[in-house]
């Protein structure tokens, strides 16, 4: 079995379509919990205080790690291995197939993309709460003076995107991981075998609902709180 | 019609190939794209020249030994065709053609336009048979199979594995190719038994000829010249996991 996952090319076909199934199933469950963040602040940060830095929470830190790894790792091994069969010699003249995405061609590059946004994200985010309860700290200083405790995610999100730039790099994160979404979801059923030509369509459909709901839900929360912080009708309310 | 053709010339499998500059004129629309080589070769033949190599064979699409790579397409312009029953009128008065041999690891050129498709014939001992004994034709309803199961092999068998599959690939991947084998076999009463074995073996072997890892982009599907789906790769996957799984 492990070698049949390591060395057959539809076995590393297999991890990536699985370690792709987990990281949609926590971007879901993350995109849910952000969008509280709209809804209730409170309720927002009653859920970065039940995460928090316990047991459960660590241990799923490190899941999602590995799951990050895995998926990127076997991303890197498939392309090199796609890179030498392709050969040398490449074709002077190159016209796109009809029905081919350019997400589907692209599915490195955007998950690039996707893997610096998260790096980001984590500087942003996960070095100023979990890591600082790791590290016992119960205050954050941020870059303008302002001291928040590390579970007040809702003024951590309201201080990241104040400003219009991390907006923008944050939307364009958001539109590379909904493309690479847009070939992922339905791409990971084919490779386990559970598709055909009855269920493309309808799994195309599903992976592009899927993608834009996320993308939606993650862009709601980053717009709403710049929108929010800038507005002056909505700082008069 | 006349046409500027940009043609792929290599003298060996171990010389180094550039493109070359022909001119062909008063090519009827009706021609077809094998004819109008025909009529280069012809025309270098008599000028001393050496002429395209290229390979070819019935020129009615079943054989699958036409190869080539036109203007970015394997096969060329049209759906569902080989370079044989592609005809000049699919071009414009004037148009410069550039022409290419098949482009993949695991198909390295001879000459000219003629690549080895030798792999594939590999991958086809590995497993793309059925061992039963088969010896005259059997009477046509002696083994009952559904029509639905029926038409999905034949839709599977008509691969000519030409190799546009594997040459169209970004990641020159040879799945569409072993999936249309495997599945042709798989949906039939007398390829069942071995279907197991004939997907891990054929498998294997594509990936020790280093062919690479299907993506999912759905090109092989697009310039496929039989029209053959990528949901028997899903078959393929199908049968090999499950195969896996069980050892």
């Amino acid at each position: 079995m492990s070698c049949f996952l390591c060395n057959s090319s539809l076995g590393k076909k297999l991890v990536m379509s699985l370690s792709g199934l987990f990281l949609v199933l926590f971007i879901l469950f993350h995109m849910s919990m952000n969008v509280v963040a709209i809804i209730s602040p409170e309720g927002y940060d009653a859920i970065c205080k039940f995460l928090g830095a316990n047991w459960y929470a660590l241990a799923g830190t490190v899941v999602l790690a590995l799951g990050v790894l895995v998926h990127f790792g076997y991303a890197l091994i498939l392309t090199l291995d796609n890179y030498r069969a392709r050969g040398k010699q490449r074709y002077a003249v190159t016209t796109k197939e009809p029905g081919v995405s350019w997400s589907s061609k692209n599915m490195l590059v955007l998950g690039v993309i996707v893997l610096l946004g998260l790096g980001l994200h984590l500087t942003h985010f996960w070095a100023k709460m979990q890591l600082q309860e790791l590290l016992d700290n119960h205050e954050v200083v941020l870059c303008n003076g302002q001291v928040v405790s590390p579970t007040d995610g809702a003024a951590l999100i309201a201080y990241t995107f104040k400003e219009w730039y991390n907006v923008v790099i944050y939307l364009v994160w958001f539109v590379a991981l909904w493309f690479h979404l847009t070939h992922g979801i339905w791409s990971m059923f084919q490779t386990a075998g559970c598709a055909n030509d009855t269920w493309y369509p309808r799994l195309k459909f599903a992976a592009n609902a899927l993608a834009t709901l996320i993308f939606l839900g993650f862009a709601a929360v980053v717009v709403w709180y710049y929108v929010a912080q800038h507005c002056p009708c909505c700082a008069a309310c | 019609m006349n046409f500027t053709l940009k043609i792929w010339r290599q003298k060996d499998a171990k010389s180094k190939g550039a493109f070359e500059t022909y001119k062909v004129s008063d090519i009827s629309a009706d021609t077809s794209f094998l004819e109008m080589l025909d009529i280069l070769n012809n025309n270098l033949v008599h000028e001393g020249k050496d002429p395209v190599a290229f390979d070819h064979d019935c020129r009615e699409g079943i054989c699958g030994m036409c190869s080539l790579h036109i203007n970015g397409l394997a096969h060329g312009p049209g759906q569902n065709a080989t370079t044989c029953q592609i005809y000049m009128r699919k071009f414009k008065d004037g148009d410069t053609i550039t022409i290419e041999p098949w482009r993949s690891a695991a198909f390295p050129v001879i000459k000219d336009l003629v690549v080895n498709r030798g792999a594939y014939d590999q991958i086809l001992q590995a497993g793309g048979y059925v061992s039963v004994r088969t010896n005259s034709v059997p009477d046509a309803n002696a083994i009952p199979i559904p029509k639905a199961d029926a038409d999905e092999s034949m839709d599977a068998a008509a691969c000519v594995g030409c190799g546009a599959c594997a040459a169209t690939c970004k990641n020159g991947s040879a799945m569409l190719f072993v999936a249309a084998r495997v599945s042709s076999l798989a949906k039939l009463p007398q390829g069942r038994v071995e279907g197991a074995r004939r997907a891990k073996a054929m498998v294997a072997k594509m990936d020790e000829l280093g062919f690479g890892n299907c993506t999912n982009t759905g090109a092989c599907q697009a310039e496929c010249p039989k029209g053959i789906s990528i949901a028997h790769i899903a078959r393929l996957n199908r049968e090999f996991l499950r195969a896996k799984l069980r050892d």
